[in-house]
């Protein structure tokens, strides 16, 4: 079991190595993408930004509130997106039939997948991410202490968990369609965007669905309530952990089917 | 001008074929219009005193722009020029007696405008059923609903022009990737796309309304909402005629010097 783990990892490795040399031989278009994605992001940024040079704050958040929030998200996402990416890319593997070469294959399925294409380009955001982290984090005024740190983190697990599993549901749903999906991406680039404001000042209905259903909220408003000195209780900090369940459907999702794959290619 | 026409009647039928992608599409954007007009009621109802638009005149805004979304949207470009100029197909085209400035002006005008008209009737009649603050206003008064469509044919065409660079663009980088993401985020952001204009900061606003990224939405989706009048709206027109003009000429020269340089990828 463990030889066997120690070989995924080596072969996840070796894909990312892959990666990086394919990526390397057109430098000048990798390195101008990813600035192009920076500056994506940073649109964002700037959006927020310029909102809060008018207005003071929003649903009882401030600016530097927000900005924590944005940037914990944007963290979240950019991890899943490194991680899990390689999923955007599956509609093409089951159209074009080289799933079932992945299949024929002894190893892990989701991993090959994950393997077939790593977006470097994606270490723009990334790098965003990890700068709007630190500037939130500095900004934001809190007074940080070790359970609000293990807070924060257990946000980073569960929301990189939720957003992977948003991924695997998308790439899953290409079993049935053999096509990928737009509409899904209202519920990762959609989240990732509108989730720079915390999700209460959507309104009470949508704080339920993103409590039950697709548990953004676990991820964002509920632990930053904690963080923010609203809520006292230490239930809190570990609410970004259940959030982690939601990779269970997904990959039940993904399995069945898989079991259901019907190969359309030659 | 008769070829030019047929290359834009013949794009715009390619692109009305591809209707489940525009069902796709609309769903995507019924969402994301609803989540935005959430978020400007959120600060709305924060700070009413600061905001420079009326709660109605916002949701206007943001469902012409949702509608209209592949009219103006820079980022979505037609794969199949970058593909031509990178692969060597462009040779065909060389041969023949058109010019290439025009007929890639003709064809991504046609694709927009397809991919426009497939998207926007259903979000338009549903915003205009939403009540009140929510939905789509009616036009101040017909004058304003004319004027609207006239900056609307003007904001597509700046944008196009715009959009040139970019494919023109690639004769120098073959790989378009990079300099696509740069100009497109940075024409996004202050076309105001992410927000509206009058969101900025006034002084931010005042520079920001004399380049030619505000000649592309920004001015259509103002007037319908109302939120631009009088003399500003005269100035803005004749600043979107004259960015227009100012970036075909550049565009078009460009192209031409490419051209006589192009080498020829294989093909």
């Amino acid at each position: 079991m463990l030889l066997k783990r120690k070989g995924a990892v080596r072969l996840y490795g070796h894909y990312l190595s892959i990666n990086v040399r394919s990526a390397m031989q057109y430098k000048t278009s990798f390195f101008l993408t990813a600035l192009g994605q920076f500056l994506v992001s940073f649109n964002v940024f700037l959006g927020i930004y310029f909102m809060f040079r008018r207005f003071q704050s929003v649903g009882g958040f401030t600016y530097s509130e927000v900005l924590l929030c944005f940037s914990v998200v944007l963290l979240e996402f950019s991890l899943a997106e490194m991680l899990a990416r390689g999923f955007d890319l599956f509609p093409e593997m089951v159209r074009t039939g080289s799933f079932d070469q992945v299949l024929v294959r002894p190893r892990n399925e989701i991993l090959q997948v994950l393997g077939s294409k790593f977006e470097l380009t994606r270490i723009g955001r990334m790098l965003q991410a990890v700068v709007m982290f630190c500037y939130g984090v500095s900004q934001c005024g809190v007074e940080w202490n070790f359970l609000k740190i293990t807070a924060v983190i257990f946000m980073l697990i569960g929301g990189c968990a939720v957003f992977s599993g948003l991924f695997l549901i998308h790439a899953a749903l290409c079993f049935f369609t053999l096509e990928g999906l737009e509409f899904m991406n209202i519920l990762t680039d959609g989240a990732r965007e509108y989730g720079k404001y915390p999700v209460s000042i959507y309104g009470k209905k949508t704080l339920l669905v993103t409590t039950f259903l697709i548990p953004y909220a676990l991820i964002q408003y509920y632990p930053l309530l904690y963080i923010l000195d609203r809520d006292s209780s230490l239930f809190l900090v570990f609410v970004p952990l259940l959030a982690v369940w939601f990779l269970l459907p997904s990959y039940a999702l993904w399995r069945f089917g898989v079991r259901h794959y019907q190969s359309s290619g030659s | 001008m008769h070829k030019y026409l047929s290359f834009f009647r013949l794009s715009f039928m390619q692109g009305l074929q591809y209707r489940t992608a525009a069902l796709a599409g609309m769903v995507t954007q019924f969402a994301w219009g609803f989540l935005e007009i959430m978020v400007f009621q959120a600060f709305f109802q924060a700070e009413p005193g600061a905001f420079p638009m009326t709660i109605s005149a916002t949701a206007s805004y943001i469902w012409m722009q949702q509608a209209f979304l592949a009219l103006f949207a820079t980022w979505m470009m037609d794969n199949g020029i970058f593909d031509a100029i990178a692969r060597g197909n462009i040779s065909y085209s060389l041969c023949r007696p058109i010019r290439i400035y025009n007929m890639w002006f003709s064809q991504s005008a046609a694709a927009r405008v397809s991919r426009a008209v497939l998207r926007c009737f259903p979000i338009l009649i549903v915003a205009a059923i939403l009540p009140k603050p929510y939905g789509i206003a009616k036009p101040a008064s017909a004058w304003h609903f004319g004027l609207f469509l006239i900056t609307l044919i003007l904001g597509l065409l700046v944008t196009v022009a715009f959009s040139m660079f970019v494919y023109v663009s690639t004769f120098f980088t073959l790989s378009p990737q990079g300099v696509r993401i740069v100009f497109t985020s940075m024409a996004d952001f202050f076309a105001g796309a992410i927000i509206p204009l009058p969101f900025f900061p006034p002084k931010w606003q005042m520079v920001l309304e004399l380049l030619p990224f505000a000649s592309m939405q920004n001015v259509p989706l103002r007037i319908y909402s109302g939120s631009m009048t009088g003399a500003e709206t005269e100035r803005a027109v004749v600043l979107q005629i004259i960015w227009l003009a100012v970036l075909v000429l550049l565009g078009s020269g460009l192209c031409r010097a490419a051209e006589k340089k192009a080498t020829i990828q294989g093909g």
